[in-house]
């Protein structure tokens, strides 16, 4: 019986050797393309927005040619790797185009495309003089980086794009940073990342004793063992974990995404976070086997995340930050379905791996898809208001229709809503989930579809968060001056929302042109020898498709009929009923806070809000102040008690701190002087130095 | 083929359409003329609703000035989802005209669907009555949607099959003995609660009261008029008939092999289950509102256990 | 190989190490900073015996850098700084030369324990790298003005260079420039320091600096 490992390496190089595609070759240049989008705006001055437009030019045509390669490799090409020198001649650079790569390799070029479109207008140069350049050189980078990071495959190549994702996100942050909130939100950025490639050291440094090489083979089944496995797993967990943004190591998400540009918000929520669970994927690709138990245990974090990022989601006032939690709840809903497929695999269940797997890929897909484009409604939501504070915000959909309605196809799709793309992948989730806990099977796995229930809370609880972010912000009356002078936003930024809606709708709605993508993806990730059943065999689509065609024409018959029946008789327009107030005011009408109030008084022993100062009552009120916000746990209760635990500890130190020049010199003066005591062998040589003298100096050797 | 032979293929689907369109109006007679007379009443007519649903389909709308095609958009695309939704629950016996493997997850999130409009269409005028109503509506909504998740959970278990219309036939076609039919009835009790938190009645919502303290969907629907008001109506009442199917299964788990007994059957369950919600709701003062998530965690607990007993 | 050459040329070496440790004029510390660097840029040919074009090249370049370009920058930066004498060191001119004669015994004594290969055995360079590393240190530790820490700068990568005298042979051409690129490099940022350092505080007393300090 061929292991894994020897059949993959077997049939890579015999593709590799009959096999000279362009796919790879258009891959780099797409590369190539991005990375230098941002340069020419270098030369080209702070006043001009011709760079803007080349930028955007250079960085569609290597989208095009980027996506031509995906989907070529989704379709059935053949796979390619490429071997380039490196500085050691232990450490070359490899690079593949494999399914798994292509696959993420699809929504990184759209949503690129997409949030490039937008800046023109959002970020436009004259607008931001002093750092729209910035921006788009680092926005080429951050795309290019992400698309080198897929194509990896050696842990060499892998860390260097990992870093230069990593630290131009960390730019792209900052940009705005004479903010004080944008330099806090990038330090705590940038020191996650940083624990997070710390790990991908080890866990690269680890593999590569274990494995022999750096190079992304499978392990054969007998290397390494038990432990090492475990701690390999750990590992990984950790390192992809701060980028995914798996709860706890999520602290740094809701401040980075809030406070970054809304272009650059979509980027990081909808591929950034993304690249964290390609590692994972690609990660459990390397092992024989997984561990025990670390199915179920995925499981559970990603259940757990996910109820976290909805809960936590609800309590918030800022528009951004609301979209950054719900990430995390994404995040968790994929990291569950790997979970499932690891207990597939666990338990030789080839339906409950292609399941799994399917529905965390095709999560993968839809949550850059649908994330991106509230992202982006987002962004045009401040531009044309103002402010991001939900309840300042209201009745932005008289005048910005077409964003709200581009909103709302998001706000359905990322409840999971038929007919819309959500709802295509936590079926996938579901019906794995469910069929693990279906027949007979074995007592070990039962407690998984236990999982579905909190699933469907925690849609539910998305509904929630999503009818109060779309009610309050684009329904209901002007809440402030910004909300009353807003304006619909250029064409460019519609046109890029557009982009990304009709991803969306289409995979809702035609769930089986996703298929075919999947099930290649799921073959490649499961490896050769094991044949997970095709997804249209698992769940009919079809008459999936045909409710989704029902539902559409039914509303779309209703509305009609509806319209027809108002143009005979024209309804009425007058204020909203108020039980009598003479006059009523945008204050008293439901905010956000209020909406939200019952599910964080619920969830209080989670949330932890805190609220302003108490309310005066007096005979005449005076003006008075009240706030309330939740704050972010794990930042503000473990991580701000833990770092100033360590500064008192270390305070005593700081004396050796005095900023004096002359000072630190003799402290590397000593350093010396001790090293040389301790390695030189002081006595001989004083012996020596004595006899020296004694036999009259240099001269008298001789 | 013979003529009476094709027929039954394909009167089924079509009771079954007919069933789901026509009979919702005539629960909710049943429901108020049960709680009249428990109050030694004689109520309205039974045929009540039918006569407002057509009143209210003959009137001209009000629409606020504050709304947008949202608040037009929350009646249709309830009534809608909630129809589509009836096309996959089984009524008794029979087969529903849609059963493929996933229906489960498809039906509760059509529901969903049209909570999120109904929701949005609230929150379109702008005023704090139907804003309170809409929050209160969706935080329930999530903890009820557990509890219903877990019951399926539990059939998905007991039938090995994850379409509804095997699975809700399981306690039927199944011979469960021992804890499998503990389990049975835990979940019935859970889903007859559920029933009562998603359709608004009492214990965990007044239909009758019109006081903002009390409400949650009576006035989520306060600015609705016209055409609108009457797809709200019906709306709600096709939901109550079809968590009503959803229970029968439970509480009436025979069939009697002939098609015609069959409908019989459903048709005498399905008032029963009327009337027990009239009961409950002559005989029981609604909850306070910080009390109703006990309710519904209560009702997850015991379909939770009602899991545990079908590991044994 | 012309040892007493080199010997007596090292042995002024230490004199000037000596010098610069006692002066407190900062003119005449560049002036003897820059005459060291002339002789020793003139040390390889002489080490060596032959002038080809690599060493000649490369004296050439360390003259013309050491001996004029960066004494120039340095005379240039305290043009601006308006100064002529150093302050009273930390521990005083004559204390500070007989540190400095300390120094220059000790390294005497420690090379004299290492294992040199034979045609090193009796050339002073070892203990004149020393001894000149240690004079920078001293400059660079007690010395206040930001200009006199710049020329211990200088005289740290003196006895530096001394050193590399012993790997003339194996050390390669590009090796060679690369010292003499870097200590240019940064000599040149350190004026552009000072002139800050000078903006900013209006002085170059570097204890000033510390209230920089978080």
């Amino acid at each position: 019986m061929r292991t894994r490992a020897e059949t993959e390496s077997r049939s890579i190089a015999i593709q590799a050797s009959v096999t000279q595609t362009i796919w790879l070759d258009l891959s780099v240049a797409a590369l190539v393309l991005t990375a230098a989008s941002g340069v020419p705006g270098l030369a080209l001055g702070r006043r001009s927005n011709a760079a803007q437009g080349l930028a955007s030019l250079l960085v569609i045509a290597g989208a095009l040619l980027g996506e031509l390669a995906a989907i070529a490799v989704l379709g059935g090409a053949a796979i390619e790797t490429r071997t380039l020198p490196g500085p050691l001649s232990e450490l070359s650079l490899h690079l593949r185009l494999d399914p798994l790569a292509a696959f993420f390799l699809v929504p990184v070029y759209l949503l690129s495309v997409a949030g490039t479109l937008y800046g023109t207008r959002y970020w436009k140069q004259t607008e931001h003089p002093e750092n729209g350049r910035a921006l788009r050189l680092w926005y080429g980078v951050l795309v290019a980086a992400l698309a080198a990071v897929v194509l990896a495959a050696d842990g060499f190549a892998f860390l260097m794009a990992w870093e230069v994702m990593a630290l131009a996100a960390f730019f792209l942050v900052t940009i705005e940073d004479d903010r004080a909130e944008v330099r806090q939100a990038g330090w705590v950025y940038l020191v996650a990342t940083h624990a997070g490639t710390l790990a991908l050291f080890a866990l690269f440094a680890l593999l590569w004793a274990v494995n022999g090489s750096l190079e992304f083979r499978p392990m054969a089944s007998g290397a390494g063992t038990q432990g090492a496995t475990s701690a390999l797993f750990l590992l990984a967990l950790v390192g992809f974990g701060f980028k995914a943004g798996i709860v706890p190591l999520h602290f740094w998400l809701p401040a980075a995404h809030a406070n970054a540009p809304s272009h650059v918000s979509a980027l990081m929520s909808g591929l950034l976070l993304k690249m964290g669970i390609y590692g994972l994927l690609r990660f459990f690709t390397l092992l024989p086997a997984p561990p025990p138990g670390v199915g179920m245990l995925m499981i559970a974090i990603g259940t757990f995340s996910a109820v976290y990022g909805v809960v936590f989601a609800l309590g918030q006032h800022d528009l951004k930050r609301l979209l950054a939690y719900h990430s995390i709840e994404n995040i968790g809903i994929i990291v569950m379905g790997m979970g499932l497929a690891l207990v597939g695999v666990s338990a030789q269940q080839p339906a409950w791996v292609a399941l799994g797997l399917a529905g965390c890929l095709l999560h993968v897909w839809n949550h850059s898809f649908f994330k991106g484009l509230l992202f982006l409604a987002a962004g045009s939501v401040i531009h044309g208001a103002g402010t991001r504070e939900i309840d300042r915000l209201g009745g932005l959909g008289k005048p910005m229709s077409r964003t709200a309605a581009l909103f709302a196809i998001g706000a359905v799709a990322i409840c999971g809503l038929p007919p819309l793309n959500g709802f295509v992948s936590e079926l996938l989730i579901y019906v794995g989930l469910f069929r693990a806990g279906a027949d007979g099977a074995s007592r070990q796995w039962s407690a998984a579809p236990l999982a579905a229930p909190l699933l469907a809370m925690v849609g539910a609880l998305a509904v929630a968060c999503f009818v109060k972010a779309y009610g309050t912000v684009f329904l209901g009356p002007h809440r402030s001056e910004g909300a009353a002078r807003a304006h619909e936003v250029p064409r460019s930024m519609l046109v890029a929302m557009i982009l990304l809606a009709l991803p969306c709708v289409t995979i809702g709605v035609f769930p089986v042109l996703a298929m075919p993508a999947l099930d290649r993806v799921v073959h490649a990730w499961v490896g050769a020898e094991s044949q997970p059943p095709l997804l249209g065999q698992l769940i009919p689509w079809t008459p999936i498709m045909g409710m989704n065609a029902a539902l559409v024409a039914g509303v779309l018959a209703a509305s009609l009929i509806l319209g027809r029946r108002f143009r005979r008789r024209v309804p009425v327009q007058t204020g909203t009923w108020d039980c009598g107030y003479v006059q009523p005011t945008a204050a008293m009408s439901y905010s956000a806070s209020s909406f939200a109030q019952l599910l964080v008084d619920l969830y209080g022993w989670l949330l932890r809000p805190r609220a302003g100062h108490a309310i005066r009552t007096e005979l005449f009120p005076s003006r008075q102040h009240f706030h309330t916000r939740v704050p972010e746990q794990v930042t503000e209760f473990v991580l701000a008690p833990l770092w100033a635990s360590f500064r008192r500890a270390l305070a005593p130190f700081r004396a050796l701190q005095h900023g004096r020049v002359q000072l630190y010199l003799m402290y590397v003066l000593l350093t010396l002087c001790i090293l040389v005591v301790l390695s030189f062998p002081i006595d001989e040589a004083f012996v020596r130095f004595l006899g020296w003298w004694g036999n009259g100096g240099v001269h008298g050797v001789e | 083929m013979a003529w009476n032979e094709t027929l039954p293929d394909m009167v089924t689907p079509i009771l079954h359409i007919s069933v789901l369109l026509l009979a919702p109006p005539l629960l909710m007679g049943v429901i108020n003329k049960t709680k009249a007379w428990a109050a030694g009443r004689r109520g309205p007519p039974l045929l009540q609703l039918y006569y407002d649903v057509f009143r209210l389909f003959r009137k001209d709308t009000v629409l606020s000035r504050t709304t947008t095609w949202v608040f037009r958009a929350g009646p249709v695309v309830g009534v809608t989802a909630v129809l589509l939704a009836g096309l996959l629950a089984p009524f008794g016996a029979f087969d529903a005209p849609l059963s493929f493997d996933g229906d489960l997850v498809l039906f509760a999130y059509l529901m969903g669907l049209a909570r999120f409009f109904t929701a949005a269409a609230a929150l379109d005028t702008g005023s704090a009555f139907e804003g309170m109503g809409a929050a209160r509506e969706v935080s329930f909504a999530s903890l009820a949607e557990v509890a219903l998740f877990v019951a399926f959970v539990v059939l998905v278990r007991l039938s090995g099959s994850l379409s509804l219309t095997p699975m809700l036939h399981a306690p039927m076609t199944g011979a469960f003995h021992g804890l499998p039919a503990a389990a049975l009835l835990l979940v019935g009790v859970a889903l007859f609660v559920v029933l009562l938190a998603e359709n608004a009645r009492i214990p965990v919502d007044d239909p009758n009261t019109h006081l903002e303290l009390t409400m949650i969907h009576e006035v989520m629907v306060l600015d609705h008029s016209g055409p609108l008001f009457g797809l709200v109506l019906y709306g709600a009442s096709v939901k109550l008939l079809l968590f009503s199917s959803l229970l029968l299964h439970f509480a009436l788990p025979f069939s009697f092999g002939a098609p015609l007994l069959d409908w019989a059957l459903f048709g005498v369950g399905l008032l029963a289950v009327a009337i027990a919600v009239g009961v409950v709701e002559s005989v029981m003062a609604r909850l306070r509102l910080r009390h109703v998530p006990s309710l519904l965690i209560a009702a997850s607990v015991l379909c939770a256990f009602g899991f545990f007993f079908t590991l044994a | 190989m012309n040892f007493s050459a080199a010997n007596l040329l090292l042995i002024g070496v230490l004199l000037l190490n000596l010098f610069c440790l006692g002066t407190s004029r900062i003119r005449a510390l560049i002036q003897a900073a820059a005459l060291q660097g002339v002789v020793l840029g003139v040390m390889p040919l002489l080490i060596h015996g032959r002038v080809d074009w690599n060493t000649g090249l490369i004296a050439l370049a360390t003259v013309a850098l050491k001996g004029n370009v960066i004494p120039g920058m340095l005379r240039r930066a305290l043009r601006e700084a308006q100064i002529k004498r150093e302050i009273e060191p930390l521990i005083g001119l004559v204390p500070t030369m007989l540190l400095g004669a300390l120094a220059t015994l000790l390294s005497i004594a420690f090379a004299s324990g290492l294992p040199l290969a034979p045609e090193h055995q009796n050339l002073l360079i070892v203990p004149a790298s020393f001894s000149t590393v240690l004079t920078g240190f001293l400059l660079l530790t007690t010395r206040m003005k930001a200009i006199t820490q710049a020329i211990g700068y200088l005289v740290l990568e003196n006895g530096i260079f001394i050193f590399g005298l012993l790997l003339l042979d194996a050390m390669p051409f590009l090796v060679e420039i690369g010292v003499l690129l870097d200590l240019f490099v940064g000599i040149f940022v350190v004026s552009i320091i000072i002139h800050h350092i000078n903006r900013e505080f209006a002085s170059l007393d570097t204890r000033r600096l510390a209230s920089l300090k978080e």
